[in-house]
This record gives structure tokens, sequence and C-alpha cells, in this order.
């Protein structure tokens, strides 16, 4: 009988959201010192930091699992319940992409051509700052629920995602930068190193498109 | 042993074993809100309880308490055998008592105030005949229980939704949450006053003409407010605390409003669901002491003070762990949203109480808590479990009236 009030409240995803959030940034925050690492050469480190990487990534995907199982149809929420699992799926696509590319790395203990070892550290740090904006985005989720997705509150996110945006562009423009110098020196490397490298500048960009996707999510949820 | 001894021991045997149950399991719904926004400590929840709970009871539990007594049977069918009406009381007390164990045992949803009215409409149904049943009355009572949850929804969504956009949407929250909680603590302070000024009073023999009663809840309520915005004004931000909340210091400011309506809170209760319990303890003790029906008899006041002991009781032995359980459990109800159900709440159970109709407090809550709810207030609320209380509403009804039953005939075997 006690119980009767206590269990009319579901599971609030508000709370695990931002702190799933807050996991996969800090998996994507290992991407500098692991790139780094990559750099001088040190797979000892590089091994180490992508074992971090590894487990909260883990981490990420367990927290996904738990939340998921918390939103059963049944649930009546302010905003769709859709629109929540979204939200949830973009961001640990953030968590999934910085595990895919320090895999490719490490596997094949890849060597990045100093030519562009600076300026590829610029672009790894963007797309970790767009992750980190995400993350902050998110957090205002308890307060645009308090507020009702409605007033101050709403102006606030949607300058956090304005900002957002200008991230992801500001990484789209290094990353064509970047791809140009790796096409003037192409030519004086491995083929298959070559190949590879682009593939993993594409996907470290993809971080920060999946932080802009997180954006995108939260502005439909501000929509209703 | 004199007959009556018996019933009158009975019976308050009875109704402290019931009222022990409603102190133990149902107070925790009304305290738990401000405990899980932490707005009160467990302790000083207990303290606000014991203390509000006891006045509610004694104060504004006479109409219900009259209600159970004789509303619902027709007495008059029973003017040469009151002995029946003694062994139905006894039994209906025995009956939702046994009940609510069972229930609280089980974790199932049960009304209080339900078991008991079942209890005295099985008993008289079958016991006495199904035209000592004032029918009238129970249908009237029925739809109260429909009614009274969708009124606190409708004042809980009306509540919240004022404090959003007067507050919570707006560019400076700390400033206007200031300035308007006090106005929210007036009403709340003004409302429950007045009902109980005009509707419990002379239950303790005190009447007051009706533009004094005003002048009085108008008083008490300006006192209130005074006292909250001193209170409000001494809360100072804390710039570390809101940089991941932004709402943290305007949520304390509700929480010295939710001290407010947490006392309302158990006033409301206080004077609904004890006087449940006490109902039949009151008739019990009047035919006793008269030898027949009289229904005019006074309600004597210690009745009323063995209801309100009775749930200090329960709180004292039993509440603390439960109001901690069911804190932790409900800390969506930020302060905010938790003072507008539980002004909601509050206000229609006072109402309730005021024209007699026993309705359910914690129905009354969730239903205010939907209306929060649907207002766009609270971040996830399980249907399942909605759906799971109105159907053991449907049920405690005949279970209660079973039990009733073969207590009553189980009495009526036994006792002189």
């Amino acid at each position: 009988m006690a119980n009767m009030l206590a269990n009319i409240f579901g599971s609030s995803p508000v709370r695990p959201l931002e702190k799933h959030i807050g996991i996969t940034f800090r998996c994507a925050k290992q991407l500098r010192p692991f790139f780094a690492a990559a750099i001088e050469g040190d797979w000892e480190k590089a091994t180490i930091v992508r074992g971090e990487i590894e487990r909260l990534e883990h981490e990420a995907d367990d927290l996904k699992k738990k939340i998921r199982l918390g939103l059963p149809k049944s649930l009546f929420m302010p905003v769709p319940r859709e629109d929540l699992l979204e939200l949830l799926l973009v961001q640990d696509k953030i968590a999934n992409r910085t595990r895919d590319v320090s895999g490719i790395v490490v596997g094949r203990k890849m060597e990045i051509p100093v030519e562009i070892a600076a300026e590829f550290l610029e672009f790894v740090d963007r797309n970790v700052d767009a992750a980190k904006q995400a993350r902050k985005s998110v957090r205002e989720l308890d307060e645009l629920f308090t507020a009702g997705f409605r007033g101050a509150e709403v102006e606030l996110v949607e300058a956090l995602i304005e900002e957002l945006d200008r991230i992801e562009t500001d990484t789209d423009d290094k990353q064509a930068v970047l791809r140009a110098t790796l096409f003037k020196i192409e030519g004086s490397m491995n083929p298959v190193d070559a190949v590879f490298m682009y593939k993993v500048i594409e996907l470290t960009g993809e971080i920060a498109d999946m932080a802009e996707r997180v954006g995108r999510r939260l502005e439909l949820l501000l929509s209703h | 042993m004199d007959a009556e001894l018996v019933y009158i021991g009975l019976a308050a045997l009875f109704g402290i074993f019931m009222a022990w149950g409603i102190g133990a399991n149902d107070v925790a719904n009304a305290m738990a809100t401000s405990v899980g926004s932490k707005a009160l400590t467990i302790k000083q929840a207990i303290l606000v309880a014991a203390i509000f709970e006891f006045l509610g009871a004694v104060l504004a539990g006479g109409e219900v308490t009259s209600t159970i007594r004789k509303g619902i049977v027709d007495a008059d069918l029973l003017s040469g055998s009151p002995e029946l009406l003694v062994y139905g009381m006894l039994a209906s007390l025995l009956a939702a008592g046994t009940w609510l164990y069972i229930a609280s045992k089980n974790g199932w949803p049960v009304s209080t105030t339900h078991s008991i009215v079942g209890a005295i409409v099985g008993f008289s149904a079958v016991g006495i005949g199904v035209d000592a049943v004032k029918w009238g009355k129970v249908a009237t009572i029925v739809m109260s229980w429909v009614a009274s949850p969708l009124t606190a929804g409708f004042i809980a969504y009306l509540i919240y939704q004022s404090v959003q956009r007067l507050i919570l949407r707006q560019d400076d929250p700390l400033a206007r949450a200031k300035k308007y909680v006090p106005v929210y603590m007036f009403f709340a302070a003004f409302t429950i006053t007045l009902v109980t000024i005009l509707k419990g009073l002379k239950h303790v023999g005190l009447t007051i003409d009706l533009a004094e009663s005003y002048m009085l809840a108008i008083a008490i309520a300006v006192a209130v407010a005074i006292i909250g915005y001193v209170a409000i004004q001494r809360i100072k931000p804390d710039p570390k605390a809101e940089k991941s909340q932004h709402f943290y210091t305007v949520e304390r400011v509700f929480g010295v409003l939710m001290v407010i309506t947490a006392c309302g809170m158990a006033f409301a209760h206080g004077s609904n669901d004890v006087a449940n319990a006490i109902g039949p303890v009151a008739a019990v003790v009047s035919i006793a002491q008269t030898g027949e029906i009289a229904a005019k008899s006074a309600l004597p006041i210690w009745v009323l003070g063995l209801g309100g002991g009775g749930i200090v009781i329960g709180l004292a032995t039993f509440g603390r762990h439960v109001i901690a359980t069911v804190g932790k459990k409900i800390t969506q109800l930020t302060p905010s949203r938790g003072f507008a159900a539980e002004l909601a709440a509050a206000t229609t159970i006072v109402i309730a109480s005021g024209t007699g109709m026993p309705i359910s407090t914690t129905h009354t809550l969730v239903g205010a808590v939907l209306g929060v709810g649907l207002a766009r207030g609270i971040e996830a609320i399980d249907l399942r479990v909605v759906a799971r209380i109105m159907v053991s509403w449907v049920v405690t009804i005949p279970a209660g009236a079973f039990l009733a039953i073969v207590f009553f005939f189980i009495f009526k075997m036994i006792l002189p």
C-alpha cells in the first residue's frame, strides 16, 4: 500500500541520459592521448588508452541497455519515448566511432605521417570539443523537463546547439584541409596505409557528426 | 463484566489497530513527497505528521466521522436491536484493519476508506437487510471516489501550469519564485483554514459566524505567508550547485513552500482517514453509553483523540521506515512539482472532509500527481501501475464487505 504512490513513477530516463553522454564524452576524450601516443610510436601507452576506450564504450553500452529496459511503452512522458531512444542511440554512436577508429589504429599499428600529425591532432581535438558541447547540451535535459520545454531554458539550449553546429562545421573544414594535405603526400606512403589513413580521418570526423546529430535530436524534443 | 465495557474496549482496540495501520503506511504517502524532495528530514516529517494529523482528526474530522457512523446504515431500522449495529461496526473495523494488513503485506495498493465503506455496506446489506443500507448516500460516496482524484488532478494541472508560466519559464526564475511563492502559501493556508473553520470547528463546540470565519482564515493565511516570505529571503543562491542544475536555488524556495503544503497534507489526511478509523468507534461508544441508537448524540472528543494517537504510534513504530523508502523512490517529485500535487490533494481532501465525504487520500494524491504529469511536469509515469490502482479500488470494496460479513456473524454468536 505504501508503495502505491512510489510505483506510479517510472524510472526517469533524464539523469541516466545525462550520465550516458558523460560516459561517451569521456570515451571520445581518450582519443587525444591515444593519438598522441600513436604519433610518438608509443604502442604500449596507446594500447593502455585503447583499453580505457573499450572499457568506457562497454560502460556506455550497458547503460544504454539499462535505459532502454527502463522505458517500457506503458510510460507516460512529456516527450515521445521514440525521440528519447533515438537520442540515446546517437549518443552511443559517439563511443562506437571512438572504439572503431582506435581499433583500426592499434590493430594496424598505423604510423601517422609527420606531415599531417599536428593538423590531425587539432582535428581530433575539435571532434572531442564537439562531443563535449553535445554533453553540455544534453545536460540541460533535466532543466528542460522542469520548465516543460518552453521559455528561457529552450533559448539557452538552442544557443548551445548553435555552438555545437559551429564546432561541427569547423571539423568539416579541418577535415577537408587534412584530406588535401594527405592527398599531396599519399604518393610517398604505402598505398594500403594511405587508404586506411583516409578511413581513420573519416571515422574520427564522424564523432563530430554524431555530436551534431545529438543536437538535432535535442532540437526535435524542443519542438514538442 | 458489563457488555458495554466489552463493546467500548473492543471498539477502542480495533480502532487503534486501524489507526496504527494508517499511521504506519498511509501517512507515508502524505509525508514522503516532502522527504523525497528533501524539504523535510525524516524526523521533521514525523513531527509535522504527528502534530497535523492529530489536529486534522480533532478539528476537521467530525463530518466524515458522522458519515461513517450514521450516514451509511439506516439506524432507524435497528432501533429495536442496537447490539446488531455494535456487532456490525466492530466487524467493519476488524475487517478493514485485517484487509489493510493483508494488502500492505502483499504490497497491494488499497485504500483505507474503500475498505471501511465496503465493510459497513457489506455487514448491513447481508447481516441486517438490503434496505438497511442508505443506497443513495453510498452512491454519492462512490461518486466522490471518482470525483476526488479528477478534481485534485485538475487543480494540480492548473497550479503547475501557473508555476511554469510565472516562474520556471522566465529569465529570472529565482527572483520570480521569491515573489510568487508566498502567494501560493497564502492560498494553501487560506483554503485549509477556511474549510476547517466553516465545517470542522462545530464538532469541537466552537461556532464562528461567516464574516469572522473569513477574517480569521485571511489573518492566518497572511501570517503563514509572511513567515514563509521571511524564510525565503534567507535563501541565498549556491553558484556551484546551480552550475549543474540551474533550478537548484529555485527548488529550495519551493522547498519552504512544501513544508507548508506538507502540514496541509497531514492535516487533510487526519481529517479524512483518521475519521474513517474512528467513525465506527464513535458509533459503538455512543450506543454502549446510551443503550440506544441516538442519531443526535455528540461525538466524544476522546474518540477523535484516540484516532489521532493511534496514527502517531503507527508513525513512530513503522512510519519512519516507510517514509524513507517511499521518499527515495519519488525523487522525480521535486519541490516545484511536489507542492503542486500536495496543495491540490490537500485542498480537495479538506473540502471533501468538510462535506462529510470519506474519500481516499492516496488516490486523491495519485490524481494530483497525474495532473502535474499532464501539465508535462513529470518525467515518466507508469500507466500500468495507475491501472493496477484502479483495479484494486474496485476489488477492495467486495473484499472489505466479505470480511465484515464473516466477522459480523462471528460476533453475533460469541458476544453478549
